[in-house]
């Protein structure tokens, strides 16, 4: 499936607060007003067609972004790749589960509210660079990757997926239970905060590379939203 | 100017017409040919996306003012919309899973505008110019799952089988006045939901300047545009009809898990 341009074919999901870092930092604050209990269900959002920017394609910004480096399962044709409820689902075999998985750039602006849908905050056109090409791993290889983020050549994040909340396997199971994830569709495992709970930052005239070894580096330059 | 049906009828899958109470198929090999409406198979009537491109599909939370307070919440400064994947959409006449835990399970009826050219920084007083047409969408909502976290979650609102759409779409041409639509919800046959689209926050030109002030919307992408006040618990059985004037009476029936 690799290819000089890829871009999605079916629907992507992806999950907020699935690392660890962040669940901690805000599990003191899970039970006030508005949200009162913590999140129980994966808390999912949708990037939407018209965010889809292939890798190397500019992405018009009106202001500061936070840069979202995700791993993307692509869900195939086999029944364990689609179909997760855990009543029929043996766990170990998800595990042992090779997924095509690809580069993602999830793009917002910054919110500092959990609470509403972020429509305006995440679905702006643009808003989401997809790697060039997928890698075929098993969701237990997939745990030991690491996701490297410059901005114009500077490290700014490390993104271990050995510190999701919910694993690949997990997340697949939890999704399962209510939806059927279709052959194409898109299952980001989140994107990570740094050590404040910010993400890192980005604007107009940056460029941001996100790499991962055995991947070819997802890159994309901000450029300056038309008024 | 017609009422357009998606249909599965001897072995494929069909485009039709409504012709006098009966459906007449588009499909070159039975081209003109009447069935009734009980003979076929509904599927959603939205037209095909691109091979490339799927559906983006948004949903208003809170867009009748009656709803909003029937939910304790203040109507909203901004159109409090969330997206939903195709996935959950099921035709007319489907059947409808009820999880066996849950104590609320509740329809939404909701006006469902098909987008019909790309539309972006869209002025509202052109927005109907890029509306295809329009359909009905139960957009059910289990409330036991409800969590306060990009609230309504998709737990909530993205469920297999949950959002029966259709029977029609309806040209834009065939309706003059979208924010003057009568639309009512029985179950079992006893009228539950009453409204009108009228009683929208937002209207539906407001709501397209709104989204495509930000995001580009294609042909197919579709817009349900909230559910006014009156819903109630469906318990497995309920037979649930959601009519909107001049646009159509989608018809839903709740059905257990299979265990």
């Amino acid at each position: 499936m690799s290819a000089a341009r890829w871009l999605p074919q079916g629907t992507v999901y992806g999950p907020l607060l699935n690392f660890q870092r962040e669940w901690g930092l805000w599990a003191p604050r899970m039970t006030d007003a508005p949200y009162k209990a913590a999140p129980k269900a994966p808390v999912l959002y949708i990037k939407t067609a018209n965010t889809f920017t292939p890798c190397g394609g500019a992405i018009a910004v009106p202001g500061q972004v936070e840069v979202g480096a995700a791993l993307g399962l692509v869900i195939g044709e086999s029944v364990l790749n689609q179909a997760s409820s855990p009543a029929i689902q043996p766990f170990d075999a998800i595990n042992h589960e090779a997924f095509e998985c690809v580069l993602l750039n999830d793009l917002s602006l910054p919110h500092a509210s959990y609470y509403r849908p972020p429509i305006r905050f995440r679905n702006r056109d643009g808003f989401l660079g997809c790697g060039a090409g997928s890698v075929s791993l098993t969701l237990q290889a997939l745990a030991q990757l690491k996701l490297d983020v410059r901005v114009n050549g500077q490290p700014v994040q490390t993104v271990d997926l050995g510190t999701l909340v919910r694993d690949a396997a997990a997340l697949l199971q939890a999704v399962g239970e209510f939806m059927t994830l279709q052959p194409g569709d898109v299952l980001m495992l989140g994107t990570d905060c740094l050590d404040d709970g910010a993400r890192p930052r980005a604007q107009a005239g940056d460029r941001i590379e996100i790499s991962a070894p055995g991947f070819a580096p997802l890159v994309n330059t901000l450029v300056e939203e038309a008024a | 100017m017609s009422k357009h049906a998606r249909i599965a009828w001897a072995g494929a899958v069909h485009r039709a017409i409504e012709r006098d109470g009966q459906l007449e198929l588009q499909t070159p090999a039975f081209k003109g040919r009447l069935l009734n409406f009980n003979e076929v198979v509904w599927l959603s009537p939205l037209p095909d996306m691109p091979p490339h491109r799927p559906r983006t599909v948004l949903a208003l939370a809170i867009n009748y003012a009656d709803h909003a307070k029937e939910l304790a919440f203040k109507p909203p400064e901004e159109p409090l919309a969330f997206a939903k994947g195709a996935a959950s959409f099921t035709g007319h006449r489907a059947f409808t899973v009820r999880p066996d835990d849950v104590t609320n399970m509740h329809y939404e009826c909701e006006l469902a505008v098909v987008i019909g050219r790309e539309a972006k920084h869209v002025h509202a007083h052109d927005a109907y110019d890029f509306v295809r047409g329009y359909t009905v969408a139960n957009d059910y909502a289990i409330r036991d799952y409800l969590e306060n976290w990009y609230r309504p979650n998709l737990r909530v609102k993205n469920r297999d089988t949950c959002t029966p759409i259709g029977p029609w779409l309806v040209d834009a041409a065939d309706v003059p006045d979208p924010m003057n639509l009568a639309l009512h919800t029985t179950v079992n046959g006893q009228v539950t939901q009453q409204g009108n689209t009228r009683d929208m926050v937002f209207d539906v030109p407001t709501l397209i300047e709104y989204f495509t002030s930000f995001m580009t919307l294609y042909p197919g992408d579709l817009i349900l545009t909230g559910t006014p006040d009156g819903v109630v618990d469906c318990p497995v059985g309920s037979h649930v009809v959601c009519a909107i004037e001049g646009i159509g009476a989608l018809e839903n029936t709740i059905v257990a898990a299979t265990q």
